[in-house]
């Protein structure tokens, strides 16, 4: 299998007032076609710039960051992106806003299979019969998820998504995973996730990357040997409660609370 | 519009003028001092026609300069909200634009262009409102998320659709908000000019008429039609605002 994303060194900083400020620094990462790797890491500490280089909205200081096998020199229509603000153009509906890439991305799709695309996808994450209502009605949730519908609107190759779920409630939250493996099931993708959610992460993904504190590296990759579809009960087996705690071990390191040791 | 929308600022009109009525009967001031509502009405009957052909002047030179001044203003906007370094050069420049009275520009421009009154008119009226369009537009784009724009941009999209599907969106209520500024001050402008370098047109010279001949309910008559006319021209931007920038309408309650 071939690496669809593929991040190899990378270095990059942002200017500010004070000097540069380093935010990753020998970063590596790298995602088989239809993988889904979670990233977690202390808050700060560069998930939101690794996800921008990944779409191409940032270009690396250093390193090189590649999607499928072509080095990304800037953004491309085949990435979907929710955001972790997910902003919503105020002037337009939901199904409208949904429906946006569909204006920028080539389509096959004709006006009515476009709508009805943007239909099924509100329908899917619940929020039928808010089609109509505009952003400003809605609550900071339900617009995480018509994000989570507009990343996914144009049927992306990769799919990034940046804390997506976090101002859902547990319940909300744990349907929208199931709705994630039955998306992915139907229409492939390769998938970035960014989340604090340990369990959200071994849920959903079949490899996570914990990220040191600023200025972030990968740290440690665990596999959590299952791709695919789960059931919610495979978060209470013992195997999950080990990945767990070798998480959350690992995320006291990169906060620095614990001490590094040598790798097992 | 509901009927307590028109009731309302009706009712405040109908108390304002019935009060200024008492004030100048309580004081018991001559029409030379302080012309009370009454002695407007037999002004207006006398005038109507001039009221009409006059007042159509004032209106269409402000309206014209006010569009010049849209489109200007829009351009130079926009050339300052998407480069910094146009940002940094011509600020300044604005700003001394804006700062100089534009009393003391009339009669330059009423001696550069002699004879074109109405010219000389809509450039007044122009040059005194374009100043607030600019700043809100350049200041609109330049101050939009990064955020919006990368929504567009994690798709690849060009520069000149984001400006088109979010920059220009996102900045109608600030340019309406501008908008209500310029277009008060395209009419002053416009007045300005009739009043300062008469030439027979417009309600400004109507109002100088006034003057000569000592009719000093024309005068005040003129300042009301004034008035209603600044209304109208304001609650037509108002209601162009509803329909272009109604979303950023807040909802009550
Ligand atoms: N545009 C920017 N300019 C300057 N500094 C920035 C910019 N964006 C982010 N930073 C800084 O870079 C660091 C990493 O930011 P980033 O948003 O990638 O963190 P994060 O891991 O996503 O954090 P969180 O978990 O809180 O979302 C932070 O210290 C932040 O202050
Ligand atoms: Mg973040």
């Amino acid at each position: 299998m071939t690496n669809l994303i593929e991040i190899k060194g990378v270095r990059h900083a942002y200017k500010t007032a004070n000097g540069p400020l380093p935010v990753l620094d020998g970063l590596e990462l790298s995602v088989p076609e239809g993988g889904f790797v979670a990233v977690v890491g202390p808050s700060g500490c560069g998930k939101s710039t690794l996800t921008k280089l990944v779409a191409g909205l940032l270009k690396p200081d250093e390193g090189e960051v590649w999607l499928h096998g072509e080095k990304v020199k800037s953004p491309r229509s085949t990435v979907g992106m929710a955001f972790q603000n997910p902003v919503m153009l105020e002037w337009r509906s939901i199904l409208k806003n949904v429906m946006l890439p569909l204006e920028i991305v080539p389509t096959k799709l004709g006006r009515k299979e476009q709508e009805e695309r943007a239909r099924y996808l509100l329908a899917l994450v619940g929020l039928e019969g808010f089609e109509d209502k505009r952003p400003s009605e809605l609550s900071g949730g339900m617009r995480q998820r018509a994000s989570l519908c507009r990343a996914l609107v144009h049927s992306p190759e990769v799919l990034i998504l940046d804390e997506p779920f976090g101002a859902l409630d547990a319940f909300t939250r744990e349907d929208l995973w199931q709705i994630m493996h039955q998306v992915k099931e139907k229409e492939p993708f390769t998938g970035v996730l960014i989340t604090h959610d340990l369990r959200e992460s071994i849920y959903l993904a079949d490899q996570v990357v914990v990220l040191s504190g600023r200025p972030a590296r990968t740290q440690f990759t665990l596999d959590t040997g299952i791709s695919g579809a789960r059931d919610i009960e495979h978060l209470y087996t013992p195997q999950a409660a080990e990945m767990l705690a070798t998480l959350r071990h690992q995320i006291e390191i990169a906060q620095g609370r614990a001490p590094a040791e040598a790798p097992a | 519009m509901t009927f307590r929308q028109i009731a309302v600022p009706t009712l405040a009109i109908v108390i304002f003028l019935a009060l200024w009525e008492a004030l100048v009967w309580v004081m018991g001031w001559p029409n030379y001092k302080m012309a009370s509502p009454s002695d407007l009405l037999p002004a207006y009957e006398r005038y109507w026609s001039l009221f009409l052909t006059m007042g159509w002047q004032t209106l269409w030179r402000t309206v014209v300069g006010l569009l010049i001044a849209v489109v200007f203003g829009t351009a130079l906007g926009m050339v300052m909200g998407f480069s910094r370094t146009m940002r940094d050069a011509l600020y300044p420049l604005l700003v001394g634009f804006n700062a100089v009275p534009k009393a003391t520009v009339v009669p330059i421009v009423a001696l550069m262009f002699v004879g074109m009154h109405d010219f000389n008119t809509v450039l007044i009226a122009f040059m005194i409102s374009f100043f607030p369009i600019a700043v809100s537009v350049s200041i609109g784009l330049s101050t939009l998320e990064p955020e919006y724009r990368d929504i567009l941009r994690s798709l690849g999209a060009s520069q000149s659709t984001i400006f088109w599907k979010i920059a220009l969106p996102k900045t109608l209520p600030e340019f309406f908000g501008a908008l209500k500024v310029a277009v008060t001050l395209a009419f002053i402008g416009t007045n300005l000019m009739e009043i300062v370098s008469p030439h027979g047109r417009g309600l400004g010279a109507l109002f100088d008429s006034g003057k000569t001949n000592s009719d000093y309910p024309l005068m005040f008559a003129v300042l009301i039609a004034l008035a209603f006319l600044g209304i109208v021209l304001y609650y037509v931007v108002v209601a162009l605002e509803k329909i272009f920038a109604g979303w950023a309408e807040r909802p009550q309650g």
